[in-house]
């Protein structure tokens, strides 16, 4: 599907024991198996904010499924990624309605402030950035989104300030 | 409560027909006024909870009684956040873009005084089934 | 409560503005002071009543009277004869034409009736994690008269005979859906509500199920009572956190309340409903896709038949509707089938939920009467284009659909009269285009969105769509080739004709729908390598800064084209369709007054 998913998976090799034993566990409570692959997903990206070859390598064996199974369901949904983000995602929404009203503008001025595409971190970690199908606030086009946060009638010239905001918090966590 | 039978269900549906009237025609004399806050996901994006929380504490600050309510979209996402304040008597009114400052001066002019604000209301244009 | 015993309202919609409002306003006040009834009477400056071509409006309340076409000079007049005396000016009433009478009263205004809200009928109107509200708007009323007084079959027939068809986008009629569901025997059948929607710019489905989740699963359970199936599930995204939670919340007060469960109204009838989340992938809109990620699969559509009425979720008969199609289904038993297809026309009856947004004024929803005109929808209910731009087109459809243009505004929608014009009703996107939207740039945008979504089981929507795009991305960098144009509808052709699913079939249309209409533009782009809008950067051309511009003529005398005119000591311009790009003003230029692409 999009670009970042045709190269290959991540691999990392230095996950928590403890969120392998919170998937396990779930996994393990679920009443049956059938089925349930998309809904293990959805909590294992949680657990792990992304799904590198270990994590899919870990729910093939506990679900007995084919790990390529488990990978073609991972890269078939753009909801699943199996690249690290970083601690904010940027979300761009690309909907008709953003595009029409600008959007395209404002997703290159993140990817230039930032210096990243989509798949990558900020060099200082605290950001990754993607492209969002229509999140429904057409009212507000062009759309974007910080994690839960959501900034309307974004313009280029926007960014910076919406990035600082952020950037600030960071400075002044690692000052306390 | 289970509900076993149509009856039953008419029964609860008759002990909130008030409620209906205010909220469609503003008649039912007697009801307590309510404010009914829009608050779906693009309310939600344009400050809707912000709204909601200024409309409580005025509402509080005031001493007022009021009943405040989330409720769905409108669909005038143009003028997210809306806010529909139903006091008992005349009809229903509805504003658009209220921010937290514009809440508190709903509380205070419209509920408290029965004045309506300038700008920023805005008129449904539909009918329904 | 204080002595204000009367409000006049004034439309502030641009429009309104535009026609002196303001001036409205002040002169009401001058005159209510004039009389000293400043804190009786107040005047409220309102949004725009959606009534843009009778304005400036003016509204009294309590009397609900509304006046239209005022001028300032009338405020006297308002004040003197309606407030002081309670007389209405009925020379300002609105005239009905076709009637041949002064209407007075807001709703006996024809214009109001535009919308009419049957799916959307609570939204905004309740609290929908509260099911005593639901109830009190005469919710699961329709769920208890079907299991207590119908049979299945005559449940099924008052779908029928509403004449509902399916509102995600293909138009199946709903009651003869359900029957083929129930003719098949099984021991297991389920009903799906597909909440998966992801046409981009279509949101009516997030909003019912924010709104009313209510309404979708008293639907479904009806449903389940039609066809015999005691399980329902929602195939939602993942992408709707506050649907998803107000669903759950829904869900479990229907359930404490025995409207779900065991032996629901005390009959035989059990029904319980569950959710599956989506995870993004468009083509989960198709039910056969759908239903195959619901069992945790790859959502790759297969051939229909069989159809999942007679083998779906589970390899059990399935009911596939959207969540506006369920929407419409309660008021259906509770107004009869025959109000119901008494709305609309003569083959698509009810209303139909638009999302209006892009380059118009009004973004919202709006639900109206199928075989209104698209000219009612973005001018009258929209409030028309933003900042007094020209339309240019609409998009209907979404990815599947097409423009419609100037032409075709006062064809009165339905299913098949926006089959007949190039597009589709699709699930209600409408976007709107004025004339800084290039028309080659949005086909672009589709295609760029259908080849990412192609799922890559069949060879003509998974290479096809990209094919087409590289041409339209060759296009606008600006090296586009004659003949691509023919390429580009051949190709879309195949593709219509030889895909496996209604993504791919439908892939081409915002291309083949754009050359339609605005073919020139196409031709702009390769033959000229002009954007007359501007989108596409790679054809901007070099341009004057008109307030720098002092017109020393300089750059005129240098370019080799002679694509720059403008008299001595005014500012100059560049004719872009003959501009070569060659930089030559640009060095020439001592002003910084050309700006390079």
């Amino acid at each position: 599907m999009s670009a970042a998913k045709q190269e290959r998976t991540t691999s990392a090799t230095n996950l928590p024991q403890e969120k392998y034993d919170e998937l396990g566990a779930y996994i393990q409570s679920l009443e049956t198996k059938e089925g349930a692959l998309i809904h293990v997903l959805h909590r294992a990206q949680t657990v792990f904010t992304y799904l590198p070859l270990e994590v899919q390598l870990f729910i093939a064996r506990q679900m007995d499924l084919p790990a390529a199974e488990v990978f073609g369901v991972v890269s078939f949904y753009s909801y699943f990624t199996t690249k690290p983000v970083g601690k904010h995602t940027v979300s761009v929404c690309m909907g008709t309605a953003c595009f029409v009203r600008g959007s395209e503008e404002v997703y290159k001025a993140f990817k230039e402030e930032l210096g990243i595409q989509p798949g990558e971190i900020s060099p200082d970690g605290l950001f990754s950035i993607k492209d969002v199908r229509c999140i429904g606030a057409c009212g507000l086009a062009p759309v974007v989104t910080v994690g839960e946060k959501v900034y309307g009638h974004v313009k280029p010239e926007d960014v910076k300030t919406i990035l600082d905001e952020y950037r600030a918090d960071h400075v002044l966590e690692n000052l306390n | 409560m289970a509900i076993k039978s149509l009856d039953e269900l008419k029964k609860i549906r008759e002990a909130s027909l008030k409620k209906v009237s205010l909220r469609e025609t503003g008649e039912a004399v007697g009801e307590i006024p309510e404010i009914l806050v829009g608050m779906a996901t693009c309310g939600i994006a344009a400050g809707a909870r912000e709204t909601f929380a200024a409309l409580l504490e005025a509402i509080e600050a005031e001493g007022l009684e009021v009943r405040l309510i989330q409720v769905g979209c409108l669909g005038l996402c143009h003028s997210e956040p809306t806010v529909q304040v139903n006091v008992p008597g005349s009809e229903p009114v509805l504003y658009g873009k209220v921010d937290a400052a514009m809440a508190k001066e709903i509380v205070k002019k419209h509920l408290k005084d029965g004045e309506m604000l300038q700008d920023n209301v805005l008129i449904n244009t539909f009918a329904k089934a | 409560m204080s002595k204000v015993r009367s409000h006049i309202l004034v439309c502030g919609g641009t429009g309104c503005v535009a026609s002196q409002s303001e001036d409205i306003i002040k002169n009401l006040e001058k005159e209510i002071a004039k009389i000293g009834y400043q804190d009786e009477v107040k005047v409220v400056k309102t949004g725009c009543f959606g009534f843009c071509g009778q304005g400036p409006i003016v509204k009294i309340q309590p009397d609900n009277v509304i006046y239209v076409m005022v001028k300032p000079e009338d405020a006297e007049e308002i004040v003197s004869e309606h407030i002081v005396k309670g007389r209405k000016l009925d020379r300002l009433l609105y005239d009905e034409p076709l009637l041949q009478q002064k209407i007075e009263m807001h709703h006996d205004m024809p214009f109001y009736k535009k919308q009419y809200r049957i799916a959307l009928r609570n939204c905004g109107m309740i609290n929908p994690e509260d099911i005593n509200e639901y109830i009190a708007f005469e919710g699961y009323q329709a769920l208890g008269m079907a299991l207590t007084e119908m049979t299945p079959q005559e449940a099924i027939q008052i779908v029928k005979d509403s004449g509902l068809r399916g509102r995600g986008g293909g138009g199946f009629p709903t009651g003869l859906k359900w029957e083929l569901a129930a003719k098949s025997v099984s021991d297991k059948k389920y009903v799906v509500c597909n909440a998966d929607e992801g046409d981009p710019g279509a949101f009516m489905d997030r909003s019912i199920l924010e709104g009313d989740p209510h309404s979708v699963i008293e639907a479904m359970a009806i449903c389940g009572y039609c066809m015999g199936a005691d399980e329902g599930l929602v195939y939602i995204r993942a992408e709707y956190p506050l649907a998803i939670h107000r669903l759950e919340v829904a869900l479990a007060q229907a359930r404490e309340t025995g409207l779900l469960g065991e032996n629901i109204f005390g009959t035989d009838f059990s029904f319980d409903i569950t959710l599956k989340l989506g995870a993004g992938a468009f083509v989960c809109g198709e039910e056969t896709a759908l239903i195959h990620s619901m069992e945790g699969m790859r959502g790759e559509p297969t051939k229909k038949p069989p159809y999942p009425a007679v083998e779906g979720f589970n390899k059990k008969p399935t009911n596939v509707n959207n969540v506006e199609t369920y929407a419409n289904i309660a008021p259906i038993f509770l107004k009869g089938a025959e109000w119901f297809s008494s709305i609309g026309t003569e083959n698509s009856k009810g209303t139909k939920v638009f999302a209006l947004a892009g380059k118009v004024n009004n973004v919202g929803l709006v639900e109206v009467p199928m075989g209104t005109t698209l000219r009612e929808i973005i001018f009258d209910i929209g409030g028309g284009i933003r900042d007094g731009k020209a339309f240019k087109a609409v998009q209907t459809g979404g990815p599947s659909g097409g423009v419609i243009t100037v032409a075709d505004l006062d064809t009165p929608i339905d299913y098949d009269s926006l089959k007949a014009i190039g597009s589709m009703m699709g699930s209600g996107g409408m976007i709107v285009m004025d004339e800084d939207n290039c028309m080659v740039n949005i086909a672009k945008f589709y295609l760029d969105f259908t080849k990412d979504e192609s799922c890559g089981k069949c060879t003509p929507c998974r290479v096809g769509t990209k094919r087409m795009l590289e041409m339209l991305e060759r296009i606008t960098d600006g090296e586009g080739q004659s003949g691509d144009i023919e390429k580009l509808q051949q190709l879309g052709a195949a593709i219509k004709d030889t895909a496996l699913c209604g993504l791919g079939q439908t892939a081409p249309n915002p291309v083949l729908s754009t050359i339609h209409f605005f073919r020139e533009e196409y031709e702009e782009h390769i033959n000229d390598k002009y954007c007359r809008t501007g989108e596409c950067k790679a054809l901007t051309k070099y341009e004057i800064i008109t307030d720098k511009c002092v017109g020393c003529t300089a750059c005129a005398r240098v370019c080799p084209v002679n694509a720059i005119s403008g008299k001595v000591k005014e500012a100059h311009v560049i004719d872009q369709a003959a501009c070569i790009s060659c930089g030559a003003c640009y060095e020439k230029c001592r002003f910084e007054a050309i700006r390079r692409p």
